[in-house]
């Protein structure tokens, strides 16, 4: 659905074309578009954006922890478009007990290291994904990290 | 390897093949070649490498968390310590993204200063990248004279800054200091000798045939499998596709200099040797630039609130004393938002994710730290290579582990 100073993103029309219920919002601003994409249809809007729109560039996936908004993450995803000289943002959210979301590798090899951070350092799983282990932490660490309900300080006993 | 912890060679490499020419080999964490803490996991057959699987964040610190805590000025601080052969790459790149949500006009002297010191930080990794690189191949004397240019360019970042490396001297807003009395004719002197200085690197070893030897043809890769994989910089460069942010994102008036990006079509461990030289001598002649056009003028944002006032004007106005004490102890609030800044850094994309929930303190920093990027594609890279040629390849990739693992 697109709604506000989206309707003037000739980007988002182009996906909303591809698939209708795909774009669930999103907005242009300070010169960077960001869309909120429908989780279930992620793998299929980037595939689409990869190979139909020349985003042949994944920048980087991060997720954002929203605590105690539910549904609290937002995964982030920063493409890039060599050709077009273009960046965007897509969003996602995820909750629940055990937040998952599908995984963007069969479209990026290179979203492989960056969804292994996410699920290392914010505890989100990636369905899909070949080999879905923490990358920066040790194997035997407890808990994510940069979720905000982790504490800084200290551990509780 | 059976650590707590650690994963096990089988699980990074898989189940092995046995064989009377199959070898594991574990390289690293601290091995002389990785440039830190990376450690490899090798499968080889014979020579070789049948499967390498990288096993990063030995130098894992949590700088992203710990963002979270600090006010926005603070944080400049732990941007240093990211990538610490381009610190004020990381430095600049922050404050770009913050300035970016404050909408804050930054005055043409600090815009320049700050690309002068970008670009000789630029210098400083490549410097330090050449002479490990030379030293892994076996090239000893490159690293000397690459280190002896290295040592000018740290005097100037003390003179600057009064750090050698962990500067922290760009600031939200502009600078941290005035830039010291005298700095021209210290910058003059390094930068007028410079070039013949390159030179010196290229007689010993751009011609030389033990050299070329070791990386024509080493370490190749394709495009397509590079912009998969996420690789950028100098590699992507090497490889013929001319994508470099300060040219297609021009921030901090890069725009108003004259500088080529280089570029070969080889795409192997010798092409990125030759863009990584060339790019010095494009940095030289940015720094030459900034320095002969140097505006006057402030060198930090007219905004009381987020700029620190003169340390004269504190002394003698009560306002500008009020405003130095709320700056310091609460920091300034940054409105409701989120922006993704990019800038080249020496080793490629450097971008960082800020967001802001309209308090004093970030609410989520995520640095796309180009070194991660480009490490992920170390696998395709060596994978059906010699052994020999692994360090070659790795080398190439410039590659610094605080930037990797954060």
């Amino acid at each position: 659905m697109i709604t506000g100073n989206l309707s003037e993103q000739p980007l988002a029309a182009e996906i909303e074309a591809f698939d209708a219920a795909a774009i669930l919002g999103g907005k242009f601003d300070r010169s960077e578009l960001t869309l909120e994409i429908a989780p279930a249809k992620i793998a299929s809007v980037c595939g689409f954006l990869k190979h139909e729109l020349k985003f042949v560039r994944l920048s980087g996936i991060t997720a954002v922890d929203r605590y105690p908004a539910d549904p609290r993450f937002e995964i982030v995803y920063h493409l890039h478009s060599v050709e077009r000289n273009q960046r965007l943002r897509l969003k996602c959210r995820v909750g629940g007990e055990q937040p998952e979301i599908d995984s963007v590798t069969s479209v990026w090899r290179g979203a492989n290291w960056y969804e292994r951070e996410v699920f290392d350092l914010f505890g989100v799983r990636f369905a899909g994904h070949p080999d879905l282990r923490r990358i920066l932490l040790p194997d035997d660490w407890e808990g994510a990290p940069l979720r905000k309900d982790y504490p800084i300080t200290g551990f509780r006993v | 390897m059976s650590e707590p912890g650690v994963p096990a060679m089988d699980v990074l490499l898989g189940e092995a093949q046995a064989g009377p020419r199959r070898m594991l080999l574990n390289l690293g964490p601290q091995h002389p070649s990785t440039h830190g803490v990376l450690r490899l996991a090798v499968e080889l057959d014979g020579e070789t490498v049948v499967k390498c699987a990288p096993d990063i964040g030995y130098l894992h610190t949590g700088i992203e968390k710990e963002f979270e805590v600090k006010t926005y000025q603070q944080a400049v601080t732990l941007t240093d310590r990211v990538d610490y052969l381009a610190p004020l790459s990381n430095n600049l790149c922050y404050c770009l993204a913050v300035e970016k949500l404050l909408d804050l006009e930054i005055p043409p002297r600090a815009q320049w200063t700050r690309v002068m010191l970008t670009e000789l930080t630029r210098l400083n990794s490549h410097l330090v990248w050449l002479g490990t690189h030379a030293l892994d191949i076996g090239a000893m004397s490159v690293f000397l004279y690459c280190f002896r240019e290295r040592e000018d360019i740290l005097r100037i970042f003390e003179m600057f800054s009064g750090q050698r490396m962990m500067t922290s001297y760009f600031r939200i807003g502009g600078l941290a200091l005035e830039p010291p009395r005298g700095w021209q004719n210290r910058v003059k002197t390094f930068i007028a000798g410079f070039p013949s200085k390159v030179d010196e690197y290229e007689d010993l070893l751009t011609e030389n045939r033990i050299w070329k030897g070791r990386t024509v043809g080493v370490g190749k890769l394709a495009l397509e499998d590079m912009l998969d994989l996420g690789i950028t910089g100098p590699m992507l460069r090497a490889a013929g596709l001319k994508m470099d942010a300060r040219k297609d994102a021009p921030y901090s008036s890069y725009d108003k200099f004259d500088f080529e990006v280089p570029t070969r079509a080889e795409n192997d461990v010798y092409a990125r040797y030759l863009v990584r030289v060339q790019e010095m001598r494009q940095s030289a002649r940015i720094v030459t630039q900034a320095l002969e056009g140097m505006p006057s003028g402030d060198w930090k944002a007219a905004d009381q609130h987020v700029s620190l006032p003169d340390r004269e004007k504190m002394k003698t106005q009560m306002e500008a004393l009020i405003y130095h004490f709320k700056i310091v102890t609460e920091g300034f609030r940054v409105p409701e938002g989120e922006v993704y800044q990019v800038i080249e850094s020496p080793r490629g994309e450097l971008g960082y994710y800020v967001v802001s929930d309209g308090t004093a303190k970030p609410y989520r920093v995520h640095m796309r730290t180009p070194s991660f990027g480009n490490l992920q594609a170390t696998a395709a890279m060596v994978e059906g290579n010699l052994i020999a040629d692994l360090i070659a390849s790795i080398g190439s990739m410039d590659f610094v582990l605080g930037d990797t693992d954060r």
